[in-house]
């Protein structure tokens, strides 16, 4: 009965034909291809960072500084590089991510189609694409030329927000876009005013998003070198006051160590590089901790 | 505490165009009255200009007068954000807040604007969500996240939210047509137990929704594409839908056109 007719039904339906099964195979292996492809490079650089990295990365590393070391001497380590990092870096983000979000929520929740936004968003996108060194040689030209102030680390973080303001914004807007409309319109009918609005369910929404994009902007700072050359130079000793004088850093630590022949030198390179990369880990890590914290308990 | 409202001579506009034309009507307290017509006659429109949430649309503006008993709600030193305290809410889509949990959706018109007291904001989130006929549901979960309601949850949450600030006046725009049909009775049952405290307006696509419902029914039209939409008639709901002054009211709940 019945089912003999289902039975010749499936008969008749057509196979997937030769064709469509090659062809879908032979994309697939290009896909796997470029994914094999894009993870080699990834992979060895970390390989590479971490087993040699390793080799010199410990406790003496971390809590000396290379004071009264010369290049071709045993030991020594990078703590004024990562007190200089920490110190500039922080800095950085105090100034560039309020300025940077306070932007983003400029744009998409008051700016709309006006000549500010429309101004304000040219500029992000030119500053978007300033080089790392010329942000350098605008405040070697500003700061320490024009006003007269010494090498700082303070000098170096000015350059840095320059560069890592526009991530932000950038990250910010994409976040609040992605935020729908019908939150803001729930809130606006609650008798909630805007600006509650968005700091009380708009901003916390995009939370995770803005985050996530702060994030990859300190990434993208920690590592910049030019600028910290022009502005903060290098010192071998510890300098924790970054509005004075020459401070270290990692990634000018990496560039000076890595430029001289000593096999010692060499190896304290790889160990700040890796060190520089397990900050930023840590860096991700705290604040997805922190994002998640803000979550609704989900059980 | 519900409130009488007057409209007359209204106009709404998107720009540059004239979304709809010189509506006047009257809109009894403690009752429900439904907004009925074909899709793009304005009824959501007309609905968001009674709480000023019309303005919100960039170019958007309104003319004419809305007085909810003797207060003009575009009077010109009235402020849109206090309106909207007094004429709440619920959107056609459920849309609690997702970063909140279900405790935290309900407080949120409270908290936002204030409210501290941890005892009277445990009060009202308690009495808000038995009026929205959810209390049963959620009682033991309330600090898990508003999203991970069903559906029809999720609407009567907004409702609880709604309520929850205590308006005179609650608006609801096709509130059921994203629903199940078990959900959307007991959301029509809801909407029976609000109007002995709330001025109710309903904008439903739903001809028997109108008819169980609504004491008052109001038909919208449209004379054409890109034409402003017009208010046709408004009378008892069981005039409406039995013998109505306008033929064209008579020819939509017959079926006629839509
Ligand atoms: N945000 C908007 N911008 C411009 N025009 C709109 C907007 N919302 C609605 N309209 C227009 O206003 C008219 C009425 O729409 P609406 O009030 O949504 O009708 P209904 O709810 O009865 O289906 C339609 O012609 C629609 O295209
Ligand atoms: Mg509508």
């Amino acid at each position: 009965m019945s089912v003999k007719g289902a039975e010749l039904e499936l008969k008749s339906l057509p196979r997937v034909s030769a064709r469509r099964r090659m062809a879908d195979r032979t994309v697939q292996s290009l896909v796997y291809a470029a994914f094999v492809i894009a993870i080699i490079p990834l992979v060895s650089v970390l390989w590479m960072v971490v087993t040699r990295g390793m080799e010199r990365l410990d406790l003496d590393f971390l809590t000396f500084s290379m004071n009264g070391l010369s290049s071709s001497d045993e030991g020594g380590g990078a703590n004024h590089a990562i007190v200089g990092t920490l110190q500039q870096v922080g800095l950085t983000a105090v100034m560039a991510v309020p300025l940077g979000i306070l932007t983003g929520v400029y744009l998409v929740e008051y700016g709309g189609n006006s000549r500010l936004a429309r101004v304000i968003t040219f500029f992000v996108d030119v500053m978007t694409g300033i080089p790392s060194i010329v942000a350098g040689l605008f405040i070697l030209a500003f700061w320490l030329l024009a006003l007269g102030f010494e090498y700082s680390g303070f000098a170096g973080a000015l350059a840095l927000a320059i560069l890592m303001m526009p991530t932000v914004v950038r990250a910010t807007e994409e976040m609040l876009k992605l935020v729908p409309n019908d939150l803001r319109e729930a809130s606006y009918a609650l008798g909630v005013p805007r600006w509650r609005t968005i700091c009380f369910v708009v901003l916390p929404t995009a939370l995770t998003g803005i985050v996530t994009g702060v994030m990859l902007a300190v990434a993208r700072v920690m590592g910049e070198t030019a600028p910290l050359l022009l502005l903060v130079f290098i010192t071998d000793a510890i300098n924790s006051n970054p509005f004075e004088g020459p401070q270290g850093s990692l990634p000018t630590f990496i560039w000076y160590q890595a430029g001289d022949p000593n096999p010692q030198a060499i190896e304290r390179a790889w160990a700040a590089a890796l060190t520089l990369i397990l900050i930023i880990m840590l860096l991700n890590l705290g604040a997805r901790l922190l994002a998640r914290l803000r979550k609704p308990v989900s059980r | 505490m519900a409130k009488r409202i007057e409209i007359s001579g209204l106009h709404a506009y998107y720009g540059a165009v004239h979304a709809i034309e010189d509506i006047s009507m009257t809109v009894e307290p403690r009752s429900v009255t439904a907004f009925i017509g074909p899709s793009g006659c304005g009824k959501s429109t007309f609905l968001r200009t009674l709480n000023r949430m019309h303005e919100v649309i960039p170019g958007a503006r309104v003319e004419g007068k809305v007085m909810l008993d003797d207060e003009d709600l575009y009077g010109s030193d009235v402020d849109p954000v206090a309106v909207r305290r007094v004429v709440g809410m619920v959107f056609q889509r459920p849309n609690p807040f997702p970063t909140m949990s279900i405790y935290d959706n309900v407080a949120a018109g409270l908290k936002l604007n204030g409210v501290r007291r941890k005892s009277q904001l445990d009060e009202i989130v308690e009495r808000s969500l038995k009026g929205a006929n959810l209390w049963n549901e959620v009682k033991d979960r309330l600090s898990r996240p508003g999203a991970g309601l069903s559906g029809g949850q999720q609407q009567r949450l907004c409702i609880a939210r709604a309520i929850a600030v205590q308006p005179q006046v609650l608006l609801m725009d096709e509130p059921c047509s994203a629903l199940d049909p078990i959900s959307t009775l007991a959301i029509e049952d809801l909407i029976a137990e609000l109007k002995s405290q709330y001025t109710i307006v309903i904008v439903t696509h739903n001809m028997q929704q109108a008819a169980r419902v609504s004491d008052r029914t109001a038909f919208f039209n449209i004379a054409g594409t890109g034409k402003p939409g017009k208010l046709i008639e408004i009378d008892d709901t069981s005039k409406i839908f039995t013998n109505p002054s306008e033929k064209a009211t008579e020819d939509y709940i017959t079926g006629r056109f839509g």
